[in-house]
């Protein structure tokens, strides 16, 4: 129970993942622990320092988007698009007041694609500071605004509700679901579709990532080369994807007798104000997010079934995430199954946080944990249960899922079985 | 009536000036900060609204400078005007209790633009350590955080010219949640050249060279908008604490808020502004008020006929043909997108405080029956306005603010 205020629960889900275009095949993908990373296919990546990625194999026509679409939007809209329609169908959802739906879609990067592309055009290959509007694409405004992806959304499902993107960074995913979340809360929507997409797979992202070292140089091994809290890490894998969420609220839901995946029991956010990129080894904020979003879920560290990390598998990130754990949770952060699903998708910026949600309530749903890959030789100073190589059967009543982004922001979210909320 | 919450200090970084005094008094005299734009020959847009004298090195220090674009700069020197205004002072709070919500519809354009040129003229090796930091939409967010010691729930919102009021919507979320500050509002940079490139496309720009006829909102000779930078940063804060607080100035409650979309094809937008007006009579419902208790509307003015005739269908609807007094103060700045509805909620907070509408400057040939304000009013009982926003694709966002009563 939540004091009163109106509930709200996943009913549908879609999810395009590297080697996983469905939730199902998703799903299938990380439980099977097998990394989806490759070197990268969508441009020459020989003059970068990390020269892997977690690619899509994603053909829009396949999801029935048009060849117009896809002149006129970037990548991260059209995936946003094709995860929105498989959500829509999962959820059954026909009909629903068209006031009464908003859109909260998260996203780091937008358009970055196509804002790249377009500018090597219009620069004549970067030689230009004052570039030329002449050749580039009619459609460049709705690259240059992330906003226009929670426009297609709404125009394409009829949603007049409150629309907008969450552009937190890496938390932009489960910040997201949680605006989805308050919107309902408040009164202010009945259905939220409500997720996240990024497709940062491109030369300015990589270089941005090289500069500061963030990324593994594992190029001759990229299946091996995304190792949340393994003691080898040497940083993430960049990847891309989307994942989309129909978010209700619980009376809404039971009245046209939907399927309930999982309610949104808690939500929890804070700011280390310390530094855009570095954490604090002790991961004080982040373990205050994640008691907040405890509280407000009325849980005790216990009842948790299983903890979806954030597990970048950079150095810093696996240290101030374990500390976190620890902060929040006591002695049951030793006895929560954890995993990291980055180590098989990589790390698709503001889009994973959704990924990881949708990992999270078909956990719940399907009583299975998946695994962190490539965890062999576990970290010392990362000594929880990081669930290592193979999935397992659990009963996950209650599940967490942590994000840690540039900004120094913070966020953890709580999703309950609903019998057990 | 608890979680009620009150703007207590006011922040601005726009063509009309620096800091709310500056900026108020430039406004009421109707001095447009729309000027020539350098570099136009090829663009369809030849005037813009400019920041003029913003100095951003006594604002920034060096360290971060170097890290950041001008839409930070400009962010982080309107939250420090903010700050200074509401006499609040962030290392003397309790850091969990503040957050930071900014609206960013374009991030760091020139920094952005500056790194993919190094990136394509001499390789991946030249491409700034900062980059992963200075362009993407939470970059001012983050640093205000950072700088403030901000430690609450943080948030970044993009709705394109709407986002203004909907960074404005998520600071009451929070404070309804237990926020206690909130550093709020948005500011745009979107005049650098791949920036200006980027919005030629959309046809709605208007290409008149003379900025005294470029932005005429509701008028018959409205032929497209002029773009402008810059925006605002507000301090919000819970009702009861700030009564605490003498120091705080208690510019005005925001007292509903709501945002709708048209949900339609944006390349033929509805033109009887009805989730426009939608949105309008949500906030007024929020906020308790009818709308004949509003004195006063802030209008979107597209200055497109469309947009304008969209949203004067939408002020009829909800007045119900009662004539209330509507202005465009952005006509002396241009459409600031983020930064647009961030600054006329500190326009319309100031013209609360002061009792006084700011004017609606070149304003032309009426093209609709409003009471438009031409020349700045006093209007001594006004108590009550509305605030509306717009973003392109079709959002739409209102406000309503009220004179506190102490």
């Amino acid at each position: 129970m939540n004091g009163g205020l109106r509930r709200s629960v996943v009913t549908g889900i879609g999810v395009i993942a590297p080697g996983g275009g469905s939730r199902e095949e998703f799903w299938q993908r990380i439980t099977g622990g097998k990394p989806a990373i490759r070197r990268i296919t969508a441009f020459d990546p020989e003059p970068f320092r990390s020269q892997i990625a977690a690619e899509c194999d994603f053909d829009p026509s396949a999801y029935g988007l048009t060849p117009r679409e896809v002149r006129r939007l970037d990548r991260f809209v059209l995936m946003a698009l094709a995860c929105a329609e498989e959500a829509f169908a999962d959820s059954g959802l026909t009909s629903a007041d068209p006031e009464r739906m908003g859109v909260s879609l998260g996203t780091a990067v937008g358009s970055t694609i196509r804002l790249e592309e377009e500018y090597v055009v219009a620069s004549n290959g970067g030689r230009d500071w004052v570039v030329d509007p002449t050749h580039v694409t009619p459609f460049l405004y709705q690259a240059l605004v992330p906003s226009s992806a929670a426009t297609e959304l709404a125009v394409r499902f009829h949603a007049q509700g409150p629309a907008a993107v969450i552009s937190t960074g890496c938390t932009s995913g489960i910040d997201a679901i949680a605006h989805a979340h308050t919107l309902i809360q408040d009164g202010e929507a009945d259905v939220v579709i409500a997720g996240a997409s990024d497709a940062p797979i491109s030369p300015i992202t990589v270089a941005c990532f090289d500069a500061i070292r963030a990324t593994s140089p594992r190029n001759t091994d990229p299946e091996q080369a995304s190792r949340p809290f393994d003691a080898d890490r040497q940083g993430f894998v960049l990847g891309e994807g989307a994942a989309v969420l129909i978010v209700e609220e619980l009376q809404h839901a039971l009245a046209r007798g939907a399927r309930v995946y999982c309610e949104i029991t808690g939500f929890g956010a804070r700011a280390n104000a310390f530094h855009m990129t570095g954490l604090r080894a002790d991961g004080f904020e982040l373990g205050e997010a994640i008691m907040e979003a405890m509280d407000r879920a009325r849980l005790a560290p216990e009842d948790l079934g299983y903890i979806s990390a954030h597990g970048s598998g950079t150095k810093q990130n696996d240290r101030h995430e374990t500390a976190a754990y620890k902060h929040a949770l006591g002695e049951a952060a030793r006895r929560v199954p954890i995993s990291s699903i980055k180590s098989v998708i990589g790390h698709s910026l503001g889009a994973i946080g959704s990924i990881e949600m949708a990992a999270c309530a078909l956990a719940i749903q399907r009583g299975v944990v998946p695994p962190t890959a490539n965890l062999t030789t576990p970290d010392p100073e990362c000594d929880l249960d990081y669930t290592p190589v193979t999935a397992r059967e659990v009963t996950v009543d209650h599940a967490l899922s942590t994000g840690s982004g540039f900004g120094g922001f913070q966020s953890a979210m709580v999703f309950s079985r609903l019998e057990a909320a | 009536m608890s979680h009620r919450m009150v703007i207590t200090g006011i922040g601005v970084v726009a063509p009309t000036g620096l800091g709310a005094v500056e900026h108020w008094e430039n406004g009421l005299a109707g001095r447009s900060g729309i000027r020539a734009l350098a570099d136009s020959a090829a663009l369809p847009v030849k005037v813009a609204g400019q920041v003029a004298a913003f100095d951003e090195t006594e604002h920034v220090e060096p360290r971060l400078l170097v890290q950041t674009d001008k839409w930070s700069w400009m962010a982080l020197a309107a939250t420090e005007f903010a700050l200074a205004d509401a006499a609040l002072d962030p290392m003397g709070e309790f850091p969990f209790h503040l957050s930071v919500v900014t609206a960013s519809s374009s991030g760091g354009n020139a920094f952005g633009q500056r790194e993919i040129e190094a990136l394509y003229r001499s390789g991946p090796r030249a491409v700034s350590a900062y980059q992963s930091i200075g362009w993407f939409y939470a970059a001012s967010s983050g640093q205000i955080s950072i700088r403030h010691r901000a430690k609450g729930p943080c948030g970044v919102i993009v709705s394109d010219g709407a986002g203004g009021i909907d960074a404005l919507a998520q600071a009451g979320r929070l404070i309804r949640r237990g926020g206690q500050a909130v550093m709020v509002g948005g500011t745009e940079a979107p005049l650098s050249p791949y920036a200006l490139v980027c919005q030629a496309g959309q046809g709605t720009l208007s290409g008149e060279p003379d900025p005294a006829r470029a932005y005429r909102p509701f008028a018959r000779e409205s032929g497209g908008f002029v773009p402008g930078e810059g925006g605002a940063m507000l301090v919000v804060e819970e009702w009861h604490r700030a009564h605490m607080r003498p120091a705080a100035h208690m510019y005005a409650e925001i007292a509903g808020t709501a945002a709708t979309h048209d949900a339609r094809d944006p390349a033929a937008p509805p033109a009887d502004g009805r989730q426009l007006a939608r949105a309008m009579s949500l906030a007024l419902e929020r906020a308790g008020c009818d709308a004949d208790e509003v004195d006063a509307v802030f209008a979107d003015g597209a200055g497109t006929p469309a947009g304008d005739e969209a949203e004067a269908a939408a002020l009829a609807q909800v007045f119900r043909g009662r004539r209330v007094p509507v202005t465009v103060p952005k006509t002396m700045t241009g459409r600031l997108n983020s930064g647009g509805g961030a600054l006329d909620v500190a326009w319309a907070a100031l013209a609360l405080h002061h009792g006084v509408l700011p004017p609606t400057v070149n304003a032309g040939e009426p093209a609709h029956d409003l009471d438009l304000v031409t020349r700045a009013r006093e209007l001594p009982g006004l108590r009550t306005v509305l605030v509306v926003a717009r973003g392109v694709g079709g959002f739409n966002a209102a406000a309503v603010l009220r004179t506190p009563d102490r």
